[in-house]
């Protein structure tokens, strides 16, 4: 559903079907609604064949990375002697993203459902969410939905009167971008600075206080007791393009479009349909120039890339970028790219957390170079400059932040150089005054 | 360790094995090659954040920062390809763009880790056309004084303050490009060893306030030697300018003090630069003490001491070799010894084992105790009237001048001339501790050189030498003629000692025989 905006009819509800419904957020609208009947059903079940299914579902971590999430599951293994620990990554942080706190408004218990499922499936008796410190309204829902479920003995030391204990923690962050990182996450969630982890170790083998650790984003997790009522294959059918992306993505649509919101399609949709159709295209008297699909750390695509995509994780990687979050960025020709990329970088070195030289020193420069040629004072040595800057930021740092604050400037560079040119010759000439007069 | 397996790589073409769980930046330094890194100290935990240390692992996607990538089996790591030079020097740009690059004026200049490594592979010029950021320079408290523009975020420090000291006093503030080193509220480095940072520190960001602006760093002499403050014994370099001594800094010892040293030790080197010194051999002609050349001052000590039995008043701040001559001197005539020590708080460094400022305040106590000399708060109780004391380089501090008189004549071996021995007959210049060369025993009974650091004032000799004459010109035996004849003679007499020499000491020290210092070394 496009919430705020009814349905269109190109969607696939699955995820969104409840949103707009205050009843749904209750517990017992939850239940009039099919809840917690997945959770009762592989109760019943082995925490392996739970992560089976999930496996043949083909379903893949919606925060980003696009890893597969049975498989990310498996790497836990059953009686090792050590607590294993469920994170939800509810740090919902980049820019043009907002599908996370939809779900967390509209849906908690969607949520609740599904941490509880994974916490068994892999041998977890705690779970947290880390929620983004910004998050209030999802907070807030995010609380009663656990204090419902706890209160209902879904959740607790005899989770549905299965004996089992499946406990849910809502950890508040405290505004950080960087700690949607699943390591610097874990960092915050213990008491210290939100700074990523060198990874080896992985968090399936050191993750939150030291103990393996499983960490999936809020819509991955949402996605799974849908998967496991209605089984694998009726899950892995819903793939209009590549078998390897199946289901249905959210994607939250912002920018300079008629209808931002909320939507869900199935993988592999036309992009060129799902803007010009479901999203219902440009603004009166506009064009689309650009489009940056999938949250702002991945690369900015043109008009031609974006129609030519198919909507899904090969898909976008296939056109010059990526799914990534599916925070999509609309950009018409009303707006500079440079004042664009400029914003973006800026972005990334307010949040930058500092312990890596090239991400700490490279995104407040580029910073300062990209804002200085928005501002008319560049020269054509600083373009240069900048992609030299963006290589060595790129692939050399703990985490992907620095490689993230490079994207957009090499592939605005690379896309839209004659953009950055005329600001640097002088000459004003992208069409936003045109079009406003 | 032998158990441990042993895994096998290639580092730019020069195969090494190392134990598993190296990382290969150490696996680098077995075959020579320094790979370039600050963040990473063998000290500190592993950060991996300065980046500085990447290098191409053949197979692997990306580079790998070396601090933190364990070596594995078959490995072929490059050093030296362009794409990992392109890389450092990346982050060598990245560095200094905010960097003032006043090195005129930096403490540091000299020996910067981040000057070396930009001239070896960085940069020529800067891209960098806009401000630098700058932050006020701030007071750490103790020793410590904070140039934020020149700090790197290696995050050495509060590593060292959060892991070594066990006291979390260092953070890092703020994120992104406005992080800078932070101190929690209320809190100083006012650790006994917070000092340690300023050498820990790779740049100029973290100065030792004693040292501010007193010397650049190539004009300074560096000799090895031993922190003579407690019986610890700390491997340190004394650094002299001009032949006064500038700084201590520690020297790396894994077996004694791994990288550190206290602050106590470390700003206690002033006396060593005394000038109100004994310089000239004086012999007490018609009720007067007169200078006199070396040989006629010996022979009238000798004349004293030849019949006449003999207590030594020692200081613990002696080496063996003294304290050997000196013990041979007492025990001529059946004579004794005492020497007393000052004592301070024990300050330990809890992230390292037996590391700690210690209660005695002097290198050689467990060395005089081993050469036969009573510890003792009141020393000269224990000698007989008329007695010849020879006073070996205690100041006397506290002792009057009526109980040195109980003795039917003074000798003094020493520094200076204390007042509470004006009396004394004869007075033999010797060098202090960094004017000299010898050993000192520390209290778990390691046996450890100090170098000589600066030049003897006026005549004065160094204490082997003035008390080998002495036993010389008392037919005791020859002269030495080099330190290392005299612990030759230690080793062949003292069954403890028996199998050290100099040249097996080296510069790290040995432990004496385990079963001569269990009585010693309380």
């Amino acid at each position: 559903m496009g919430f705020p905006h009814p349905s269109h009819r190109q969607e696939t509800p699955l995820l969104t079907r409840h949103f707009g419904e205050a009843e749904a957020r209750t517990l017992d609208g939850w239940k009039k609604r099919g809840g917690y009947q997945a959770l009762e059903k592989v109760l019943a079940m082995t925490p392996g064949e739970i992560v089976d299914i999930v496996k043949e579902s083909g379903l893949r971590g919606r925060g980003g990375a696009g890893f597969p999430t049975g498989l990310k599951w498996s790497f836990m293994k059953p009686g090792d002697g050590k607590p294993h620990y469920l994170c939800c990554n509810a740090d919902e942080s980049e820019p043009g993203t907002f599908k996370d706190r939809e779900v967390m408004r509209w849906t908690p218990h969607a949520l609740v459902e599904g941490c509880a499922i994974a916490a068994y499936a892999i041998g977890a008796e705690t779970t947290y969410i880390y929620i983004r410190g910004e998050f209030t309204e999802p907070l807030l829902r995010m609380e009663r939905a656990v204090r419902e479920a706890y209160d209902a003995g879904i959740l607790g030391a005899n989770a549905m009167g299965t004996g089992k204990r499946i406990d849910i923690y809502v950890h508040r962050g405290a505004g950080a971008y960087i700690c949607g990182e699943e390591t610097a996450l874990m960092e915050s969630l213990e008491g210290r600075r939100g700074n990523p982890r060198i990874k080896p170790p992985f968090p399936a083998v050191s993750g939150v206080f030291g103990q393996p650790t499983t960490i999936n984003n809020v819509e991955t997790l949402a996605a799974v007791p849908e998967i496991l009522m209605k089984g694998a294959a009726w899950y892995k059918a819903m793939s209009l393009s590549n078998p390897k992306s199946t289901g249905t993505k959210l994607y939250s649509v912002c920018g300079n479009i008629r209808r931002p919101g909320t939507y869900e399609v199935v993988m592999g949709f036309p992009f060129k349909d799902f803007l010009h159709d479901v999203c219902g295209g440009a603004l009166d008297g506009r064009k689309l120039k650009a489009v940056i699909p999938g949250g702002a750390s991945v690369p900015i695509q043109t008009m031609e890339e974006a129609e030519a995509t198919l909507m899904d994780y090969e898909g976008f990687a296939a056109q010059g970028s990526m799914l990534g979050s599916g925070g999509v960025i609309v950009i018409d020709d009303a707006q500079s790219m440079v004042a664009v990329i400029a914003r973006l970088t800026r972005f990334f070195a307010h949040e930058s957390c500092g312990q890596c030289t090239q991400c700490r020193e490279g995104t407040a420069w580029t910073t300062k170079i990209v804002e200085r040629i928005r501002d008319g004072h560049g020269t054509m040595e600083d373009l240069d400059t900048l992609v030299e800057i963006g290589e060595n930021m790129t692939g050399t740092t703990i985490c992907v932040l620095s490689d993230s604050c490079a994207v957009p400037v090499i592939s605005g560079i690379t896309k839209f150089r004659s953009e950055f040119e005329s600001l640097i010759h002088g000459k004003r000439v992208h069409s936003v005054l045109t079009a406003v007069a | 360790m032998a158990e441990k397996k042993m895994v096998s790589l290639t580092i730019e073409g020069r195969p090494v094995s190392v134990p598993e769980g190296t990382s290969i930046l150490e696996a680098a330094k077995v075959v020579g090659i320094l790979i370039p890194h600050y963040c990473y100290h063998p000290g500190l935990p592993v950060a991996g954040v300065c980046r500085m240390c990447l290098v191409e692992v053949e197979k692997a996607l990306k580079l790998a920062p070396s601090c933190a990538t364990s070596v594995a089996e078959g490995q072929v790591v490059h050093v030296h390809t362009e794409r990992a030079l392109e890389a450092r020097k990346g982050v060598l740009e990245f560095l200094l763009i905010n960097h003032p690059l006043d090195c005129p004026i930096c403490d540091q200049s000299g020996e910067c880790e981040l000057q070396d490594y930009t001239y070896q592979e960085g940069r020529a010029d800067s891209r960098y056309r806009d401000p630098k950021r700058f932050n006020p320079v701030e007071d750490f408290g103790g020793d410590v004084l904070y140039v934020p523009n020149r700090c790197i975020l290696c995050t050495r420090c509060v590593r060292f303050m959060d892991d070594v000291a066990h006291e979390t006093v260092l953070n890092v503030s703020d994120r992104g490009d406005r992080a800078i080193i932070g101190k929690f509220e209320g809190k100083d480095l006012t650790h006994p060893w917070s000092g340690n940072v300023v050498d820990l520190c790779p740049v100029g960001a973290l100065l030792s306030k004693d040292f501010l602006n007193k010397a650049r760093a190539w004009e300074l002499d560096r000799v090895a030697s031993i922190c003579p403050s407690c019986t610890q014994g700390c491997n340190i370099t004394i650094e002299t300018r001009d032949s006064q001594v500038a700084r201590l800094k520690p020297r790396p010892n894994e077996d004694v003090n791994r990288f550190f040293m206290c602050d106590y030790g470390r700003l206690n080197y002033r006396w060593m630069n005394r000038t109100d010194r004994a310089e000239l051999p004086l012999v007490r002609t018609e009720g007067e003490l007169r200078s006199i050349d070396w040989d006629i001052a010996i022979h009238a000590a000798a004349s004293l001491l030849r019949d006449a039995r003999t207590f030594v008043l020692a200081s613990p701040m002696l080496s063996n070799e003294a304290l050997h001559l000196l013990s041979r001197l007492m025990q001529r005539k059946g004579g004794a010894g005492a020497f007393r020590v000052a004592t301070g708080e024990e300050a330990p460094l809890a992230g390292v084992e037996d590391l700690a400022l210690r209660r005695d305040r002097a290198a050689n106590v467990n060395g005089a105790q081993m050469f036969g000399f009573q510890r003792s708060e009141r020393p000269l109780e224990a000698m007989r009237d008329g007695d010849v004391l020879v006073i070996a380089d205690d100041d006397l501090t506290g002792i009057a001048a009526d109980e040195v008189a109980r003795a039917s004549q003074v000798i003094v071996i020493g520094t200076t001339l204390p007042g509470a021995a004006s009396a004394a007959a004869v007075l033999l210049p010797i060098t202090n501790f960094s004017e000299e060369e010898g050993t000192f025993t520390n209290l778990r009974g390691r046996v450890q050189r100090f170098m000589q650091a600066r030049p003897a004032p006026g005549l004065a000799r160094p204490s082997w030498l003035v008390l080998g004459d002495l036993l010389g010109a008392l037919r005791e035996q020859d002269s030495f003629y080099l330190p290392s004849d005299v612990f030759a003679k230690i080793a062949s007499s003292h069954p403890a000692f028996s199998g050290l020499s100099y040249e097996s000491l080296g510069m790290r020290g040995l432990p004496v025989l385990e079963s001569e210092t269990a009585g010693a070394a309380r």
